[in-house]
């Protein structure tokens, strides 16, 4: 049986754990209510973007674009939303392992945007290359920094460097439900099915015209994606820590109750041998 | 009274502005224009300026620049990038940007990105119109 003294260090030690857990079990509560409006707030901007970008895609039947098209390269893109620290349950890895598992992406024809240290270092260790990192971003995620990525990728695109862009984002479903998702940026794919939308057949105007217009919308439609896919990790990052943080908590206070016991037991037990001995002692004497 | 219409402007961050207008004025990459409900359906790129809402007697301003506005009979909606109300506007921060962009146009130099800075220019005007 351990000493009591080994005990006593081992429950001291898991208390301090266990003060540290809750803290960060706060914290992440905290910064969960926040994300959580942000994300929710952004979402209007999201879904009405997706649904222009179907309707006009629908309206406008066949047009030949560039981003309608798969470049010729068969390197693909991935930015892959993880974050910067750990201790969020299996939040980094879900990503990385969606990423690995992809058929789509195979290590060598794929070149990672990491947004966040965590997603990065565990694809560079399956063997993916990095080509920019951007993990500060996900800190304070900011629609312009969703823009800057976008530009870099849409350059990248136009030079032939890249074929098709995806993103690797954890969709924030409700507080303990978080689902990985890749969705393909580029090129963008209509959906075939018709939405029920006011007034779908009819004819819209586009000024100055489909091309243009086309231009425009889709690096915007891009970044709407980029900058909802970070709210939503950064959404699901603190409620993993949340959860990742209370099942730490309540699995310290088990293992304090456990050595508790114990200690008591061993207590108990040095108290009992003590007076054992005073007694024999004592017999021996008279 | 006029016929009004649904008006909707998002931005990324929020909702900015939801009601019903009689009419709603911003400039688009083609030029100025005005909607007023049964509108043709249209959808324009929007360039930096002065968006106008018409709501009653009312008229409300705000600055708008960048995004796109989808003009359906019943129903406008502008997706902005950025758009600000006047009282949100840090005058001293569009003066500051409006200097940069000057010198940074007057300066010229090879690797200057002219319909960057120009941009810029212009957004630090119309920050500065809408607040005076």
């Amino acid at each position: 049986m351990a000493s009591m003294r080994d005990i006593k260090r081992r429950r001291a030690s898991i208390q301090s754990t266990e003060q540290i857990t809750k803290a960060m079990k706060l914290v992440s509560t905290v910064k969960l209510q926040k994300s959580k409006t942000r994300a929710e707030e952004s979402a209007p901007y999201f879904n009405m973007m997706y649904d222009t970008i179907c309707s006009i895609l629908r309206r406008s039947g066949n047009i030949e674009h560039k981003y309608l098209q798969a470049g010729a390269s068969k390197k693909k893109a991935v930015i892959a939303i993880t974050s910067n620290r750990g201790l969020a349950g299996g939040y980094n890895n879900n990503i990385i392992r969606l990423i690995t598992g992809s058929e789509e992406l195979p290590a060598a024809d794929t070149e990672v945007y990491a947004i966040g240290r965590k997603g990065r270092d565990g694809l560079v260790r399956k063997g993916y290359h990095i080509k920019a990192d951007y993990s500060e971003v996900i800190n304070e995620p900011t629609y312009q920094d969703a823009s800057e990525i976008t530009t870099e990728l849409l350059e990248a695109f136009a030079r032939g460097e890249i074929g098709e862009i995806y993103l690797a984002y954890t969709f924030f479903k409700n507080t303990v439900t978080h689902i990985p998702k890749l969705v393909k940026l580029l090129p963008v794919e209509a959906t075939t099915e018709d939405g029920e939308g006011q007034g779908k057949d009819l004819l819209m105007n586009y000024e100055p015209n489909e091309d243009e217009v086309l231009n425009a919308i889709i690096p915007k439609y891009m970044s709407s994606l980029i900058y909802g896919g970070l709210l939503e990790a950064l959404a699901s990052e603190n409620g993993a820590r949340m959860t990742a943080m209370d099942s730490a908590t309540s699995n310290a206070e088990e293992m304090i109750e456990a050595l508790s016991l114990q200690y008591n037991r061993a207590r108990q037990g040095s108290i009992t041998q003590e007076l054992t001995e005073i007694i024999a002692g004592a017999n021996a004497i008279s | 009274m006029a016929d009004v219409f649904k008006l909707e402007i998002i931005t990324p961050d929020k909702t900015f502005y939801q009601g019903e207008a009689q009419m709603v004025e911003l400039t688009t990459t083609e030029g100025q224009i005005g909607v007023y409900a049964r509108h043709i359906p249209l959808t324009a790129i929007v360039a930096p300026g002065i968006l106008k809402i018409h709501e009653g007697s009312e008229v409300k301003r705000a600055t708008l620049m960048a995004g796109f506005i989808q003009v359906m009979p019943e129903q406008v909606t502008i997706m902005a990038e950025v758009a600000e109300w006047p009282e949100e506007i840090d005058e001293k921060r569009a003066q500051e940007a409006k200097g940069r962009a000057e010198k940074r146009l007057a300066g010229g130099g090879a690797e200057l990105d002219v319909s960057r800075a120009e941009l810029a220019l212009k957004r630090a005007l119309v920050r500065l119109e809408a607040r005076h």
